[in-house]
């Protein structure tokens, strides 16, 4: 597993899905593109514009809470944000963001050990954030949920679940 | 030591006893969505197999935005259409049924000591009914539809008890919204919820799913009440499958044990711009509201029709106002006519959509524009829920909106002369 390393973007507790890709794109914006666009539309409409790949969102309790749509997971992939450090997640975000391989770690920390802006690193197989105020680990992934993680999420996991190639598209399976 | 209601249902699917904290593969016995369910056959598809691996477990309800409001949200009715003709989905309903979570109630899969996984986070309605129900994502709706399966973690328990009889007026969405606002938004996070009680006894089926359908709004993975003979009447002629009722042993392990006494509760109401921040509707009377919504998977029953058109009957909304209705069904709908609510409600100058979600999410019927101000009976008060990031929402009972309709400002129903 690789580390990550990224500028932090900080935000607070319960901060709900509706803010982070709104109620009324869930039908409409369905183009990877536009979806990354979208993120954090209600609550930091900077957030979008300035993200770049491999920057990190920390944020205080309950993160992702709300609706079950998994674009609010999907549309921080798509905006290729490193990982989601929370001190904890609403369980329906919690699993969106393992199925679509998106990082989602918990740190018993306050989100205030980060300065907004600062480089900082993850190492996944560890369990380590290194930030300047210091180093801080995180439980690991239960091991059943890991192997969904390191496959790249659900549906590459069920693929190969079932016995189809992961580098072979499902029409040339279908088609064998 | 004995077992929890989660552990049973869990446990029997499993094949084997399990403990809280265990991860568990298992087959549910129904999978619900919704307008998704085009979403999730793009994913599907991705997977590779050709047929749904349990057609008859899968419940499709077309809800979120009906009728289509444009050509994308129509494209994506067809293909559901198209989708379920070609996958043998019998259980499927069209645009003119209802909301998910009533319709799945109303036409009996919801039922006791049943497994009910639901793409849509308010799937935690079916525990009025003794289900063990929760929320899923798209992409976990797709893989059942290609291996039958899930992963559940096996959740602590935590029980609620509402003591004492409530007040006149005093509803489920009262007691409910304080609940929340006393725990918090991650109150019962990952948990499971059981409400019991002599306020949850002396409710109505309509008034528990109230309770379940807001058991997320505090974290909880499902909620639920013991059935009892509310609900084997309610169920009478109606459960689609045969149903055993679960209850957690008397030694079973109890995480924690909450009390509230709702004797002198005075209604409730959740402020902008989040559920668990609740006060006393005194506190914020006199704010004037620009639109009222009556609709949701909440508070749109029969029993909610009844309390807003006895408030309603023979009177006008206020002119500054706009009152939406949105029936929770279509047999709510034809019931509400048949007791002549509608009649009541029309006559009021309330404006009847169809049943549906309508404005809940922001999709259509009843969105808000900046600095407008609504008080709905629905289950979420987050920015841009109802379509725009700068409106405000509040929530409270069918009763308090009623009455403040008729003022066009937040009322407190007791200071207020029927």
């Amino acid at each position: 597993m690789q580390i990550i390393t990224g500028r932090v973007w900080k935000y607070g507790d319960d901060i709900n899905t509706d803010v982070i890709f709104p109620g009324k794109y869930t039908y409409t914006v369905t183009d990877p593109g536009e979806m990354a666009k979208i993120a954090f539309e209600d609550l930091d409409p900077n957030f979008a514009k300035q993200v770049r790949p491999g920057d990190i969102i920390v944020a205080g309790k309950n993160f992702g809470c709300g609706s079950s749509r998994e674009q609010a997971a999907f549309c921080f992939k798509y905006a290729q944000v490193g990982a989601v450090v929370a001190r904890s997640f609403s369980r329906l975000y919690f699993r969106n963001c393992i199925n679509a391989g998106l990082p989602a770690l918990t740190l018993p920390q306050s989100p205030d050990i980060f300065q907004s802006g600062e480089t900082i690193s993850v190492d996944l197989q560890k369990g380590i954030i290194r930030c300047t105020a210091g180093e801080y680990s995180f439980p690991p992934l239960p091991e059943a949920v890991l192997g969904i993680f390191l496959e790249g999420g659900l549906i590459p996991y069920t693929r190969k679940a079932l016995g189809f190639s992961n580098t072979q598209s499902a029409e040339e399976k279908a088609g064998e | 030591m004995g077992q929890t209601f989660a552990e049973k249902v869990l446990g029997r699917l499993a094949g084997k006893r399990v403990t809280p904290g265990e991860i568990v593969q298992i087959s549910p016995d129904y999978a619900m969505s919704h307008d998704n369910t085009a979403a999730i056959v793009k994913t599907w598809r991705q997977i590779g197999v050709k047929r749904v691996k349990h057609a008859d477990r899968h419940v499709v309800i077309l809800d979120h935005c009906v009728p289509a409001a444009n050509e994308k949200f129509a494209q994506n009715h067809k293909e559901i259409r198209e989708f379920v003709k070609e996958q043998g989905i019998r259980h499927f309903y069209d645009i003119s049924r209802g909301i998910c979570h009533q319709v799945l109630s109303e036409e009996g899969f919801a039922l006791p000591g049943k497994l009910i996984v639901g793409s849509d986070s308010h799937t935690t309605t079916y525990g009025a009914f003794g289900a063990f129900s929760t929320g899923i994502g798209r992409s976990e709706m797709a893989a059942i539809m290609a291996t039958g399966q899930i992963w559940l973690r096996t959740p602590e328990t935590i029980k609620i008890e509402a003591k004492g009889k409530a007040p006149v007026g005093i509803s489920a969405k009262d007691i409910i919204l304080h609940i929340i606002g006393a725990i918090g938004a991650d109150g019962a996070l990952y948990k499971s919820v059981w409400f019991c009680g002599e306020a949850i006894d002396a409710m109505t089926i309509d008034s528990r799913m109230v309770l379940t359908n807001m058991a997320v709004e505090m974290g909880a993975k499902n909620g639920y009440m013991e059935p009892d003979d509310k609900t084997l009447a309610y169920l009478e002629g109606r459960a689609r499958a045969e149903f055993e009722p679960v209850r957690s042993d008397p030694d079973a392990e109890i995480e924690q044990h909450l009390q509230y006494d709702i004797s002198d509760l005075p209604p409730q109401i959740a402020c902008p711009h989040a559920v668990d921040n609740v006060c006393s509707v005194e506190k914020v009377a006199g704010k004037k509201i620009d639109q009222v919504f009556f609709g949701s998977c909440t508070n749109a029953r029969l029993e909610d029709f009844a309390i807003v058109a006895k408030v309603l009957d023979g009177k006008k909304i206020h002119p500054s106002t706009r009152l939406i209705v949105i029936p929770a069904s279509s047999q709510v709908l034809e019931q509400a006519l048949q007791s002549g609510y509608i009649d009541i409600l029309v006559r009021a100058g309330a404006t009847l959509v169809n049943s549906g979600c309508g404005p809940c999410m922001g999709n259509h019927e009843g969105v808000l524009a900046p600095q407008e101000v609504t008080l709905s009976t629905s289950n979420r008060n987050f920015k841009g829920r109802f379509g725009c990031k700068d409106a405000e929402i509040y929530l409270c009972s069918p009763l308090t909106a009623a009455v403040s309709a008729l003022t066009g400002e937040i009322t407190d129903f007791r200071s207020f002369t029927l």
